[in-house]
């Protein structure tokens, strides 16, 4: 072990991939017969094939966004849009292919789920390769499968959802996965069901230059509890991955949503993600937002508050390290009167990693006794890293309350010194700091989780001083 | 005691035992700048442990300057002289191994580390100087030493320095030193800010840690006030002027600073004690 500076593609743990096993892919790049083959190859209704046809219009309509990170580096003609891994989704790990079972050990994932979770979906390129749920959830009424299972099994609860909260158009890459979904996760849970242990999805990009799409879909009936954690890996390729997913979550009257996403892609991968979630009266929304890898990451999971009384929490942590852009932010639309919401977002910039906080309230003219807050701390490891903060508020109402507070801040000399003071060394102490400053959000995690983005922070910041 | 209106006795330093007389501090001619100033002038000092030696003197005559150089602040450029702890040159050395050989600075504005609580970073000062407790023996001991310094137990999560007030900061000063068990403490003005009650809380920690070192532990105070050494033993005490130590002498110097300020230094232009 040599004590030089090392970048992070060197530390990235999950940068191993396995040889290419799939079954089925379709040519490189898209055109309306990409999209008819994947739509054909699920043995969809036609309403879908029709639904994609459209969804891809919009998607060659649609300029490239040049508002937010450099997207430039995407090839769309270069990308697979379709791989499919394994002929049949496995119910025990004993189905899943060898090599692939052996990628999500490594990942631990079948340990996580034997310990402290309530249903897993292993998703590995477009496809979910292993699916489970605990039996007594399962009578309770709880549907969880990925999407496609999902659409064939309860057509008619899929359509009544599907695409109603974020429509094909929004924007291009929620276009872009409207024309070539595949896989992530249906949910339902029933009226009055509490889950109280998480269901978790993993997804894995493992193919060069594969693009990734993957729609996931909660519905939270009326006074129901969920927590939904994603987790997401890719190989280090030369060549990079697209992951534009699609997450919609509808919490009926009093239910309760709490999504947690941990981020973690090999940094070639672009992460591109449009998450919205629609609360009805009484309910909550939560988004834990994490992201520590990705290449790009420009997400702003939203909570359009639609009944009285309903709140909605964005919480997010975001790191950026040398060469990665960090573009996360959220959005909380107020469209009843009587809702709150709450955003904590913080963000660590090092070694030329750039962070950017992007976020939007609305309060709308009948929402009158609105409360909002925004809170978000930026850090700065050292001189050459950036970070900047873009906030928008339409505010139509004046019956509202309304804070924001913005901080940038650099680890101070005087802070090194006092831990140094203690006995600690300057890495360590650095290591500290940067745990502290994204406790809020740690403290909001599964202890498991907890402890492994802990780690992963410690191993982004290894080589962090020269 | 406090109602007393002039306060007359200096507490009799405990007479320990020990290895006394072996020199853990000895600063020989230090010379540091500050940003391309010169502030240490040439500093001559020696604290032998099992002692109490207070550095006294006027605002802005380099005395927190001296306990930031032996700390080794990077911001503090050592020009000239030398600095051993044990007879091992510290110059050359990080604060953090510094630390670890048992030097310990209590600082007179402590640090806010947001998100990182009192137990936590404890715990990793510890381990940083290969001294990690089993965790129940660790909860245990920083349960006593909190009761000892009137701290209440919420201390233990609450975020190291952060929205502590001034008095709390320096307790939880005391209470690092009492858990790291240094060979030298240097305490920079632990008493500033404090009130009667919360001062002699402060001295007597300072005092029982030095008792259960059994003579191990050297301490070099800096204070502005007598007050404190009401409570505290001081073995000796020095003044220090523009940048030197420009007297020494035993604990009733203290006292006559108390009386007469130290218009008998600054008025003088080379240094020279009112009582030699």
């Amino acid at each position: 072990m040599t004590v030089q500076a090392r970048d992070l593609t060197k530390d990235y743990k999950f940068g191993f991939h396995d040889v290419d096993v799939s079954v089925f892919r379709t040519e490189k790049g898209i055109s309306p017969e990409v999209v008819a083959a994947i739509s054909d190859h699920k043995q969809e209704p036609a309403w879908m094939l029709r639904f994609r046809l459209k969804a891809l219009e919009h998607f060659f309509k649609r300029p490239m966004p040049t508002w937010g990170a450099d997207l430039s580096g995407i090839d769309f003609d270069n990308i697979y849009y379709y791989i499919k891994p394994v002929e049949e989704m496995g119910r025990s790990w004993d189905d899943v292919p060898d090599s692939i079972r052996q990628t999500f050990d490594r990942l631990g994932i079948p340990e996580a789920e034997r310990k402290f979770l309530a249903g897993v979906s292993a998703q590995y390129d477009s496809e979910v390769v292993y699916h489970s749920i605990r039996a007594d959830l399962e009578k309770l009424g709880v549907l969880f499968s990925d999407c496609d299972t999902g659409l064939r099994d309860h057509e008619e609860l899929f359509k009544r959802y599907f695409g109603t909260v974020i429509p094909p158009n929004d924007n291009k890459f929620a276009a872009l996965n409207s024309a070539v979904w595949s896989g992530g996760s249906f949910v339902y849970v029933p009226k009055g069901v509490r889950v109280e242990i998480p269901l978790q999805a993993y997804f894995r990009i493992n193919s060069d230059n594969m693009g990734q799409f993957e729609r996931t879909l909660i519905i939270a009936d009326e006074g129901s509890y969920v927590h939904y954690i994603e987790g997401c890996t890719a190989p280090t390729y030369s060549n990079d991955s697209l992951h534009a997913a699609v997450v919609e979550i509808i919490a009926e009257k009093g239910a309760h949503v709490r999504y947690t996403t941990i981020q973690n892609w090999s940094d070639n991968v672009y992460n591109l993600v449009t998450k919205r979630a629609i609360a009805k009266e009484d309910a909550t929304i939560e988004w834990i937002d994490g992201n520590l890898g990705s290449k790009v990451t420009m997400k702003y999971p939203s909570i359009y508050l639609m009944g009285e009384r309903a709140h909605g929490e964005v919480l997010s942590a975001a790191f950026a390290g040398s060469g990665q852009h960090q573009d996360a932010g959220s959005k909380c639309i107020h469209v009843a009167p009587n809702t709150t919401s709450n955003v904590v977002s913080r963000s660590i910039s090092k070694g030329r990693g750039r962070t950017s906080y992007r976020g939007h309230i609305k309060v709308l003219p009948k929402a009158s006794n609105v409360k909002a807050n925004v809170r978000c701390d930026a850090l700065l490891l050292d001189e050459e890293s950036r970070s900047d903060t873009y906030p928008y508020m339409d505010i139509e109402n004046p019956d509202v309350t309304f804070g924001h507070e913005a901080t940038v801040s650099k680890v101070g000399e005087d802070q090194i010194f006092y831990l140094q003071s203690r006995g600690i060394d300057e890495q360590q102490a650095t290591a500290l700091i940067v745990n502290g400053f994204f406790e809020p959000f740690v403290k909001e995690l599964p202890m498991e989780y907890a402890v492994e983005l802990n780690r992963l922070l410690a191993l982004s910041m290894e080589g962090s001083i020269g | 005691m406090s109602e007393t209106p002039q306060p007359t006795a200096i507490a009799e330093a405990p007479r320990v035992s020990g290895t006394g007389g072996t020199t853990v501090l000895d600063v020989a001619g230090l010379r540091v700048s500050v940003e391309g100033k010169s502030i240490l002038e040439g500093v001559d000092l020696q604290v032998p442990v099992g002692q109490v030696h207070v550095l006294m003197g006027p605002n802005g005559s380099g005395k927190s300057t001296l306990a930031y150089s032996l700390m080794g602040h990077p911001k503090y450029k050592v020009t000239a002289g030398s600095a051993h702890f044990d007879g091992q040159d510290l110059l050359a050395l990080t604060p953090d191994r510094r630390a670890q050989l048992g030097i310990f600075l209590s600082f007179q504005n402590p640090i806010a580390i947001p998100g990182v609580t009192t137990v936590n970073f404890l715990r990793a000062a510890l381990r940083a100087q290969g001294r990690e407790l089993p965790a129940r023996e660790f909860i245990a001991r920083l349960g006593d030493e909190m009761s000892e310094l009137r701290m209440d137990p919420s201390f233990r999560s609450r975020y190291i320095n952060d929205g502590f007030s001034g008095g709390e900061k320096k307790r939880a000063e005391i209470l690092q030193m009492a858990m790291l068990e240094p060979r030298l403490a240097i305490l920079d003005e632990p008493d500033s800010g404090l009130d009667v009650d919360a001062l002699r809380i402060v001295a007597d920690g300072v005092t029982r840690v030095m008792e259960k070192s059994e003579g191990r532990m050297g301490v070099l105070l800096i204070t502005h006030y007598y007050r404190i050494l009401e409570n505290l033993a001081p073995d000796r005490v020095h003044i220090m002027h523009q940048g030197r130590i420009v007297d020494s002498g035993g604990p009733e110097l203290a006292h006559v600073i108390e009386r007469e300020g130290y218009d008998p230094y600054t008025t003088a232009t080379s240094p020279a004690g009112p009582e030699g």
